[in-house]
């Protein structure tokens, strides 16, 4: 094995972009629990924006207009988990693995003309100065716009729960909606706009894996990427900055793992490439053997004004 | 102005009608769908739904497929039921099917070339071992750490995946197979080979096990005081406590049952249908089978008809995508659609929907 | 009247296949305190929810000040001066008092601020909170301040409080009372639900009675009796239980040392619980909700188990066995939540019998369950207990409160326990169905059962039991004979005023 082909900036610059799509599918999720609702529809939301991101961004030639394309197709797919949940009232663990069906047969379907195909990718943002820092400049401040929009997305989260008075309401609404409800607040739209804003999330990472990571589309890619998101929400004990914390370390995996294989580690690679899953499932059994905490009180419980 | 009102209990006739509105609304879509791929849409849904069965040409053939197709579906269906009828979500049937494949095509391969007619029976067991092994890993974990079944299930399944991708290279590669990834075809090896029983109807011991499945299940969900537990858990975990109903033994229970039965699936599709364990035999029949366990409402009864309708919609899209050149996913997102548009029309079971102000009574 | 705040005219509402309000009409006057009395299913709360704006009448108007008053949602009443204090479902446990006062107001001031005026406000009404305290770890007394101080930050001209004091002792339902007083007298009038007659008469200028939807009579409670309100709030007179012979047997359940810890974040640890209860006696275990009644029941049905030697019942020690064992020798508890908890909304009746019935009532035999046998043990209940129902096959959770609780406690009483453990026995039934159920709990006790009845009713305890003792965090207070007990001794065995104090009248 030879370990010295592994670039110490390199891997750090790539564990950026590896946790990129992660960061924002479950930063999108965590908005949508922290109103109550439990959207396990993360992989084919993803899946649905990384084909429509990639396809968009071939035709147009434009990767942000792929990007935005990607957002507003996952967004208005949950918007039919939405409608399922919040206004007819159908069970939120069935519906989620629903929508990823469909995510999954709608994107292999559009995606089928694109298999193969090479895209526009986003051009790498040199950040004059800062770019130029030896070492520290080619690890973090050399990468394409969307690893900085996902990190100031973080800390928007962040301050718009904590500060702000939607933010609060929002979070009253998913610790109890029928307080919410008694005090007068529309549990149901609000958690509607909290779901179209966890697709859009998703969306945005779903074509950062085609249009940036991998850059290609091929079927089935994401590749268990939405499940992930959704147990470093509960990793994240619902915060936005451990949520950060979980994406970069869960992309630190896969990023190693990769390396590893790359330079021949003597570790079986089927070993290597189940890692990232049997890494999730033991943070999973950690977290909940300390037992986990801040979940919101509502999450996955329908909501019906009775009166 | 339309408002939705509880049902004091949920409607009996609209559980049994709702199946066939989504399968109704799936079908007008679906047809729109193939519309818009610039297919004739007709032509597309009788090719789907009635060719199959009926084509003077292709009938002789595929209607055999149905069973093949149907049973695994059914099988791991019926064991998924009993899970989400109590509230636990195996969602990772695919990795216990695997799992379950492999352990028991193991098992044939350790005898081969010998024959016995224990070997079979023996490659059965272990390939419900296997499911069931697979799916204790999140039994335990949730029982003991309390942690999500939903997640730990199906973050198992790409390890399964992984693990069969090395066993098809390595462990139970074909020794004669010219370094081909793939183990020996069981077709080849008669004594461990899930052959037709009754020949030209595709029936083999896979679909007596899912015939055998959904009547024990149905036994046991309407008779006996187990299949109450699970029901009355589902319903309202509280009570069941209260009750003295040990969670922990409905998790074990049901996640086993579930997976034993996936992987018995799994096993009997590599011997038979399959015939050899590949990189990708498996074709999404865990998560397909999601699907039918909710169009069949849970119920053994509507799980078989819904497995044979889903068994149906696999077979009539390999027959459009050769005769129509529709593509292969679009069925797949067909299918999709179906659970949606099924879990869309509940709303009829459980509420009354009212237009404009209540009436003073 | 000049000095009318706010008037209603002919208010309906229908419900399908029930009219909650039928052309209700009554004044409240600026300054006021007027009680709205009435059975549960009186259509009190639908009355509230109208003026505050959470429902819409189908008929009839209000005005506010002479002019016309339509509230389309609770934001447009609170903003004209009408707030609420909710019985249920208004507070967020993981959330702060702070963050929980500025939900309820629409212009809430800074984080800072917002604290600064919530302790002041706090004190000067005698209601002291921390802003900080996050709620889920608060008293239900200090969780109805949260509610009322969320109110008396905004302007307000109308406080509607919906059973204020079943959270409470009795000695803070007096220092609740001076604060409610002081309001009035500056101004701010008061819409007091309850079902508490002394209560009213003691606090209320005006009452309006509701009955079945309708208004029956506004009347002056200071100069009708208990009495006359009660007959006028229930229509008919219900004769109180037939006193009974004191004959108690042996010791039938011992519980010594009980402690355990809180089951979740906002549950209550057990502390040091002990008590007995012989043969033929009703034991009343009094308390403000959330100080270990939960816990308790759970403690002695079985769903959870208790240290070693805890629980002995027939000198047996049934501390380590579950809910099955535990009926099988003869121990039954029924908890408080109906729904989900004792029964299971969406079963049916027969099936909820099965519930707890299955081993005693041979209704299970070889682990296959016999549903004739099921069914006609569904009957007997339904048919001995009165309750109303179309068939044993309807769901549990299409029968009203009242019914279904008669046919859990009638489940439990008819497999003949030697200790049954009630919770809460007639919370949210109306009077009919709670005189029903207290009289087969004292019939069960005449036949030698020993009985734990858990309540926050202390009317209702003081009417039953032979020996009460009350919870409070956690800990059971000395038991003592129910006879020569007054209102002073049981408000200080409940705890007393938890903290609390009297409003400084300015």
């Amino acid at each position: 094995m030879d370990l010295s082909s592994i670039n110490p900036a390199l891997l750090i610059a790539s564990i950026m972009i590896s946790a990129t799509p992660i960061l924002l599918a479950a930063l999108g999720e965590m908005v949508v629990e922290k109103a109550g609702v439990l959207n396990l529809g993360v992989e084919g939301m993803m899946i649905t924006g990384a084909v429509v991101g990639f396809a968009t961004a071939v035709s147009t030639g434009s990767p942000t207009l792929g990007f935005m394309a990607a957002a507003l197709a996952s967004a208005v797919l949950s918007l039919s988990f939405g409608l399922l949940t919040q206004v007819m009232l159908s069970n939120q663990v069935a519906t989620g693995l629903g929508l990823t069906l469909v995510g999954l047969g709608l994107s292999s379907l559009i995606g089928k003309p694109y298999e193969g195909m090479k895209s526009p990718t986003l051009p790498k943002l040199d950040i004059p100065l800062l770019g130029d820092i030896p070492v520290l400049g080619r690890m973090l401040f050399s990468h394409d716009a969307m690893v900085y929009i996902s990190l100031l997305l973080v800390l928007a989260v962040w301050a718009f729960l904590k500060y702000t008075r939607a933010g609060l309401i929002l979070r009253a609404v998913g610790e109890s909606h029928d307080a919410a409800h008694a005090l007068g607040y529309k549990v149901v739209r609000i958690r509607l706009m909290a779901i179209f804003f966890g697709g859009a999330c998703a969306g945005l990472g779903g074509a950062y894996l085609s249009l940036v990571r991998v850059p290609q589309w091929t079927e089935g890619m994401t590749s268990g990427a939405g499940w992930i998101a959704l147990a470093i929400v509960v990793f994240a004990s619902w915060r936005a900055g451990r949520v950060l914390i979980g994406a970069y370390l869960f992309g630190g995996v896969t990023v190693l793992q990769l390396n590893l294989q790359a330079a021949g580690a003597r570790v079986p690679v089927e070993i290597l490439s189940m890692s990232p899953y049997l890494i999730t499932i033991l943070v999973l059994v950690i977290i909940s053997a300390r037992g986990v905490h801040g979940a919101p009180a509502s999450l996955g419980r329908p909501f019906h004004a009775s009166s | 102005m339309i408002r939705l009102e509880r049902r004091p209990q949920p409607s009996r006739l609209w559980t049994g009608l709702t199946p066939l509105l989504a399968v109704l609304l799936t079908m007008v879509v679906g047809g729109m769908m193939f519309a818009l791929l610039g297919k004739p849409p007709l032509e597309a849904i009788r090719i789907i739904f009635w060719d199959p069965l009926f084509h003077p040409q292709f009938a002789a053939y595929s209607r055999p497929q149905l069973l093949v197709k149907a049973s695994p579906l059914i099988l791991i269906a019926i064991g998924l039921s009993l899970g989400f009828r109590a509230g636990i979500w195996n969602i990772g049937a695919e990795g216990q099917y695997i799992m379950g494949a492999i352990c028991g095509a193991g098992m044939g391969l350790a005898f081969y070339p010998t024959t016995s007619p224990l070997i079979f029976p023996a490659m059965v067991l272990a390939g419900a071992l296997g499911g069931w092994a697979w799916a204790m890993i999140p039994a335990v974990l949730k029982v003991r750490f309390g942690t999500n079944e939903i997640l730990v299930s199906l973050m198992l399944v790409y390890v399964a995946e992984a693990l069969l991708a090395s066993v098809s290279q390595k462990l139970l590669r074909n020794p004669e197979g010219m370094g081909f990834p793939g183990s020996r075809n069981f077709q080849q090896y008669p004594a461990a080979a899930n052959t037709e029983i009754i020949v030209g109807t595709g029936m083999h011991w896979g679909v007596v096990a899912a015939f055998v499945a959904v009547i024990f299940t149905h036994v046991l969900m309407t008779r006996h005081i187990q299949g109450f537990n699970i029901r009355l858990t589902g319903e309202a975990p509280r009570a069941a406590r209260f009750s003295g109903v040990s969670p922990a033994r409905i998790i074990i229970l049901c996640l086993g049952f579930g997976g034993a039965l996936a992987g018995a699936a799994g096993l009997f599709e590599v011997s038979g249908p399959a015939g050899q364990i590949t990189i990708d035999f498996n074709s999404g029949y865990g998560f397909t089978a999601i699907i039918v366990a909710f169009l069949g409402r849970l119920h053994p009864v509507g799980i078989l008809l819904a497995g044979l309708l889903m068994a149906l919609t696999y077979i009539g899209g390999e027959l459009a995508q050769l005769m129509l050149g529709l593509p292969g996913a679009s069925i797949q997102l067909f299918q999709g659609m179906l659970l949606f548009f099924l879990l869309a029309t509940d709303v009829f079971t459980n509420f009354r929907i009212r237009v404009g102000t209540t009436k003073v009574a | 009247m000049a000095d009318t705040l706010l008037s209603l005219r002919g208010l309906t509402k229908a419900y399908p296949g029930v009219v909650a309000n039928d052309d209700v009409s009554f004044d409240i006057r600026a300054g006021e305190i007027h009680a709205l009395l009435g059975e549960n299913g009186a259509g009190k709360s639908t009355l509230v929810k109208m003026i505050y704006g959470l429902v819409k009448p189908d008929r009839g108007e209000m005005s506010l000040l002479g002019a016309p008053y339509a509230p389309s949602e609770p934001k447009a009443a609170r903003a004209l001066g009408v707030s609420m204090v909710f019985q249920h479902f208004s507070l967020f446990n993981a959330l702060s008092v702070a963050e929980n006062v500025a939900l309820g107001m629409e212009k809430p001031p800074r984080v800072g601020d917002l604290a600064r005026q919530i302790r002041e406000v706090s004190e000067m009404y005698g209601l002291p909170l921390d802003p900080f305290r996050i709620v889920g770890t608060l008293s239900a007394g200090e969780r109805q301040r949260v509610e009322i101080i969320r109110c008396l930050l905004q302007d307000r001209r109308l406080l509607i409080m919906d059973e204020p004091t079943s959270v409470l002792t009795p000695q803070e339902v007096e220092i609740l009372f001076a604060t409610l007083r002081k309001l009035s007298a500056e101004g701010t009038a008061i819409l007091y639900i309850s079902h508490k007659l002394e209560e009213i008469r003691a606090l209320c200028d005006h009452a309006t009675i509701l009955r079945l939807g309708k208004k029956v009579a506004t009347c002056t409670p200071a100069e009708s009796t208990a009495r006359q309100l009660g007959e006028l709030m229930v229509g008919t007179s219900f004769a109180a239980p037939a006193s009974r012979a004191q004959a108690t047997g042996a010791v039938l359940l011992e519980v010594t040392a009980l402690s355990l810890p809180a089951p979740d974040a906002f549950g209550t640890p057990l502390r040091e619980i002990a008590f007995q209860v012989k043969a033929g006696e009703v034991l009343g275990l009094g308390g403000v909700a959330g100080n270990g009644q939960d816990e308790l029941l759970a403690a002695l049905s079985g769903e959870r188990l208790a240290p070693a030697g805890s629980v002995t019942l027939k000198g047996r020690d049934v501390s380590r066995t579950g809910p099955m064992a535990r009926r099988d020798a003869g121990l039954l508890s029924a908890p408080e939540e109906r729904l989900g908890h004792a029964a299971a909304p969406a079963m049916s009746l027969v099936e909820n019998g099965v519930l707890t019935a299955a081993r005693r009532e041979g209704l299970v035999s070889g682990g296959f369950v016999s549903w004739a046998k099921a069914r006609s043990f569904a009957e007997r209940v339904i048919r001995e207990f009165d309750v109303r129902t179309p068939s044993p096959d309807t769901a549990a959770g299409a029968l009203s409160g009242g019914n279904l609780q008669k046919f859990v406690i009638g489940r439990e009483i008819l497999q003949r326990p030697d200790v049954l453990v009630v919770n809460q026995p007639t919370w949210g039934v109306d009077a009919a169905a709670a005189a029903a159920i207290r009289q087969a709990l004292l019939d069960l006790a005449a036949k030698g059962a020993a009985i734990i009845v858990i309540s926050q009713d202390l009317d209702e305890l003081m009417e039953i039991s032979d020996r009460f003792g009350a919870l409070n965090e956690g800990r059971l207070s000395r038991i003592r004979p129910v006879s020569g007990l007054d209102m002073e001794q049981i408000g200080l065995m409940m705890g007393g005023a938890h903290g609390m104090e009297v409003a400084q009248v300015a």
